[in-house]
């Protein structure tokens, strides 16, 4: 039975929420509610049957519904409540949850923590505004993976991919795999969206070619696709006249990007930064509006999934005390800003006493590719907090630097650090 | 196939649509043949969704009368076939001080037109209204009976409609060419076979040219598809509460700036002459176009919150009005070359507005040729809508899902559309056969997402519902198939 009650109500059962459930339980929460709007647990894992999952927290290399079986059975044996089939419509700034499904028809529960981890959604062709006809045959990654990979049926046979993120690499290869023929994958930035051991395996590994600096320019066909017309373009993204070429299909894919999926938290009075589409959080995932936290891609977009399942604790074991009244007060807010080629920084803020209870792992991404040995540096006005080398840094692969206790005394004296990612 | 009627309807838009559901008040056997899977899939489908206060078509053509005739009429026509209509009224914005003098024009051409309540705003009290109207607004012809209607449904309402009140809808069935008595129409031909009947309209939108030649009538009559692109932006991040246009040049409205009635904004459309009346591409440069031009209205649009692109083609025609110097107008005739014709053509903007008024013209028409059109008394004008889980009020959901669970699981997460209604779709009076149909008739796919999370699962519900497997579903009809084949299966 579902009670209308709950310590702590978590959206969404992707290895960010199941992390958050688990973790809440193993910190105090007496009642924990997983809400899930598909028919089973694991979020978007349940498609991604390759593997490359858990190579950092198993030291293993699981495929995805692996990886998230091993959370639901540990949810399961910790004792949450579940809440399948059912979406979430609403929650206000009060945490009072509306959600419905086929089976749970209108359900209202009253949370004392809430932890969104409603994953992200995938940008679509109107979001890069794709020229051309409108025919059946555009797809995003995403849904033709789960076409291919759940449904069991293929969403065409002569395959352009747009964008070299990591879906569509995976998909280039697990479509070759099914026998159809992908000709091309086309990325119109000057490199790799994605993960480089993606591109080796997946297209390297079964002969696509990967054009960078080219997007597409036209959609051709009136019922379904017939071709794509391909062009370069330049430093300003322009197409090239005289490089245009056409290129026969049925299908296109799309990779182009993933949005976090935030209309719940609008609802809920969350703020949202618009760099990463995610709200604004501080180290323990806790948005603006008291007691609702949020973890995984609802945040920002993850490569890993292991990131995933770590910043689902956090906000689990947060969410926890939180609603026991537990939170160490937020004695000192320390500002993280974006500096030298970082695009955003995650966590926005954070609380210098949080280094007295554990580690804080700052996450990022770099706005330009560096192929040589880098610094990622914590700066306090001028001084220098904290450094790592890296030996390089990519738009496509996400980078973390770690605060500990040793960092504690010069946390507490800044009003903000600054993170920069430089040549070394 | 040999079936025989009184009037047969060429074209399921929404002008072939009303003139069925208004012709189905008298005792005549109506036929309407569709060439497509659907009613609705052409013009009337892909436009601004405006009903036109009137103020913009030249005084004394047929644009004008049918224009001022339709507006008064939406309020029952749409609470008749429950169609979503609101009277938000619009504004013609004037961004420069030079062009508060076109206003005036307009004032004056909407007062001849008999378009009522117009009056001009300045531009302070317009930004009262409109707090992201551009700073160098500096004012506006607001005209209070404009509205706003849910374009993708109210040709198949009224279609439903009209099977309601007995007339019969033959979909994927194309005029092919007409068939003679001497000079008198007995029938048609179509893909399907052969159709006899007394009378033809031809409400074939942008094709309408090549059916009336083909009946020999107005040879030199053109039909020139001019494309119209469009964005739509997503509602969490843009909130517009008005209709606005700039102020209008000879050939177009302008692109304008209008929050639809689902709340999104909605911005376009460019106007560029296409050659093909099937090229409904999206373009960079009608991108840029549509972009600029709402910029000049709302200057804080931005570009990151396009959800959606689509792009319609309006049937320009070049039919002149009888004593002006213009070019453009409507066909709303008997000709007298044959006889058992009512010829439409050239329906292009404001011809949704006008489509009502269309439809009784068309009746007038027909009585002034001698057609006895008796009303008839069991003749029902509401159409029964199937519920729209979003519309409803908490209570009435929960209502809902008790007695029929499916509307308790949510298939569009963006625009709230749950299974049940799709279901209802697929057996509801005109049955939809293709994803777009289940589009048009629920607004599912229309969110931010494009229909990337419920595609998989429509055509799931569509294949279980219509016992067919999933490869056979298509997007809009024959060889549009999402699918090719089972995984694993070994290709020929
Ligand atoms: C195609 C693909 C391939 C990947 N490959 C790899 C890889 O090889 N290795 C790796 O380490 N990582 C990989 N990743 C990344 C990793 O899988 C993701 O980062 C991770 O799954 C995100 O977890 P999450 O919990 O944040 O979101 P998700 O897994 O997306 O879970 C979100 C859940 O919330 C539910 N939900 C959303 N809204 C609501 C609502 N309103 N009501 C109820 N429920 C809701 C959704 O149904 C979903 O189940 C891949 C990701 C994708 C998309
Ligand atoms: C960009 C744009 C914006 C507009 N904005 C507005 C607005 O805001 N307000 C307004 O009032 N009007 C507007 N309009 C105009 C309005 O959309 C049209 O005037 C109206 O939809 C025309 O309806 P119709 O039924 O004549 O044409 P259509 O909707 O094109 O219908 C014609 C039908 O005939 C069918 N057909 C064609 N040939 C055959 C054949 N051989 N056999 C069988 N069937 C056939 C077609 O498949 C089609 O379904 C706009 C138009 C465009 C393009």
């Amino acid at each position: 039975m579902i009670k209308d009650r709950y310590d702590v109500v978590i959206i969404g059962s992707g290895p960010g929420g199941l992390a958050a459930a688990i973790t809440a339980r193993q910190n105090g929460a007496q009642d924990v509610l997983i809400i899930e709007r598909d028919l089973e647990p694991g979020g978007i894992l349940l498609q991604c049957i390759h593997n490359g999952f858990g190579v950092e927290i198993f030291k293993q290399d699981l495929p995805g519904p692996s990886y998230a079986q091993r959370f639901i059975n540990e949810a399961k044996s910790v004792g949450v409540d579940w809440l399948m089939d059912t979406m979430v419509l609403d929650v206000t700034p009060d945490r009072r949850i509306l959600a419905m499904g086929k089976h749970s028809g209108m359900v209202e529960v009253q949370a004392k923590a809430v932890v969104m981890a409603m994953g992200c959604r995938e940008r679509t062709r109107a979001q890069i505004r794709l020229p051309g006809a409108r025919p059946a045959g555009v797809y995003t990654a995403g849904t033709a993976q789960r076409w291919v990979n759940v449904e069991g049926y293929m969403p065409g046979k002569q395959f352009v991919i747009l964008g070299s993120g990591d879906i569509g690499m995976i998909m280039a290869r697990r479509l070759t795999f099914e026998g159809a023929k992908v000709e091309r994958v086309l990325e119109i930035m000057p490199y790799l969206t994605g993960l480089t051991r993606n591109y080796v395996q997946c297209l390297l590994d079964n002969d696509i070619p990967l054009q960078l600096r080219h997007t597409v320019k036209r959609i051709i066909g009136r019922k379904r696709v017939e071709a794509i017309e391909s062009v370069m373009v330049d430093e300003r993204w322009q197409p090239i006249p005289g490089t245009e070429e056409i290129i026969p299909c049925d299908t296109l894919l799309l990779s182009v990007g993933l949005i976090p999926e935030n209309e719940l938290s609008r609802k809920a009075g969350v703020n949202l930064d618009p760099i990463t589409g995610g709200p604004f959080v501080d180290d323990g995932f806790q948005t603006n509006v008291p007691g609702i936290f949020s973890a995984g891609n609802v945040v920002h977009v993850y490569d890993l999934v292991d990131w995933v399942t770590e910043a689902g604790r956090t906000a689990g074991k947060r969410a926890a005390l939180y609603a026991q009244g537990k939170l160490p007060p937020d004695n000192k807010r320390v500002q993280l800003k974006a500096a030298e080629n970082v695009r955003y920084v995650v966590p926005h803020t954070m609380n210098s006493v949080s280094l007295t209870e554990g580690d804080v792992r700052l996450q990022m991404r770099v706005r330009q590719p560096i192929e040589e040995p880098v610094w990622v540096e914590v700066r306090s006005g001028d001084k220098l907090v904290a450094r790592k080398g890296e030996p390089y840094a990519r738009p496509g692969e996400m980078v973390t630097m770690t605060l500990t206790a040793k960092h504690y005394e010069d946390v507490q004296h800044a009003n903000e650090l600054t993170v920069a990612v430089i040549k070394r | 196939m040999s079936q025989t009627c009184d009037v047969l309807i060429i074209g399921g838009g929404v002008v072939g649509c009303m003139v069925a559901r208004f012709l189905s008040q008298y005792d005549q056997k109506i036929i309407l043949i569709e060439k497509e899977a659907d009613v609705g899939m052409g013009a009337s489908s892909a436009n601004s969704a405006i009903i036109h206060a009137g103020h913009d078509p030249l005084p004394g053509t047929l644009k004008a009368a049918m224009n001022t005739r339709a507006n008064p009429m939406w309020d029952t026509v749409a609470a008749e076939l429950s169609v979503p209509f609101e009277r938000r009224g619009s504004y013609v914005v004037a961004s420069r001080p030079e062009q508060m003098a076109r206003l005036e024009e307009l004032l004056q051409r909407a007062r001849q037109n008999g378009v009522p309540g117009a009056v001009i705003l300045t531009g302070d009290e317009l930004r009262t209204r409109e707090p992201a109207l551009s700073p160098e607004a500096c004012g506006a012809l607001f005209t209070p009976c404009a509205g706003l209607i849910d374009t993708l449904l109210i040709s198949l309402a009224a279609a439903e409609n009209a099977l309601q009140n007995g007339v019969q809808i033959l979909l994927e069935t194309a005029f092919e060419d007409f068939l003679f008595e001497g000079r008198r129409i007995v029938g048609v031909r179509t893909n399907r076979g052969e159709i006899r009947c007394r009378w033809v309209v031809n409400a074939a939108g942008l094709f309408s040219d090549e059916v009336m030649h083909k009946a020999g009538v107005r040879p030199d009559f053109r039909i020139t598809p001019r494309r119209g692109e469009y964005c739509i932006l997503d509602q969490a991040e843009t909130s517009i509460h008005n209709v606005l246009f700039p102020v209008p040049s000879e050939v177009s409205k302008g692109i304008l700036v209008l929050a639809s009635l689902h709340g999104n904004t909605l911005v376009g459309p460019d106007s560029q002459l296409v050659a093909e009346k099937d090229n409904e591409d999206i373009t960079p440069q009608g991108m840029e176009e549509i972009w600029n031009g709402a910029a000049q209205l709302v200057p804080s649009l931005n570009p990151r919150h396009v959800i959606a692109t689509f792009a319609g083609l309006r049937a320009t025609g070049n039919a002149s009005t009888p004593g002006l110097d213009y070019h453009h107008d409507f066909i709303i005739e008997i000709p007298a070359e044959v006889q058992g014709l009512v010829n439409l053509g050239g329906i292009e903007s404001p011809g949704l507005t006008a489509a009502p008024a269309i439809a009784e013209r068309v009746i007038e028409l027909l009585r002034d040729a001698g057609e006895k059109l008796t009303p008839r008394k069991d003749w029902n004008p509401i159409r029964t809508p199937r519920p729209r889980f979003r519309e409803l009020s908490r209570a009435e959901q929960a209502a809902l899902i008790a007695k029929d669970p499916r509307y308790g699981r949510v298939i569009c997460r963006c625009e709230l559309v749950t299974e049940g209604e799709i279901v209802a779709e697929l057996h509801g009076p005109i049955p939809a056969r293709t994803y777009d149909a289940i589009k048009r008739r629920t607004w599912l796919g229309t969110g931010r997402c494009l229909g990337s999370f419920d595609m998989p699962r429509v055509v799931q519900i569509m294949a279980q519902e219509l016992g067919v497997s999933p490869i056979e579903i298509t997007k809009r009809g024959v060889g549009s198939n999402f699918l090719t084949r089972p995984t694993k299966a070994v290709e020929e």
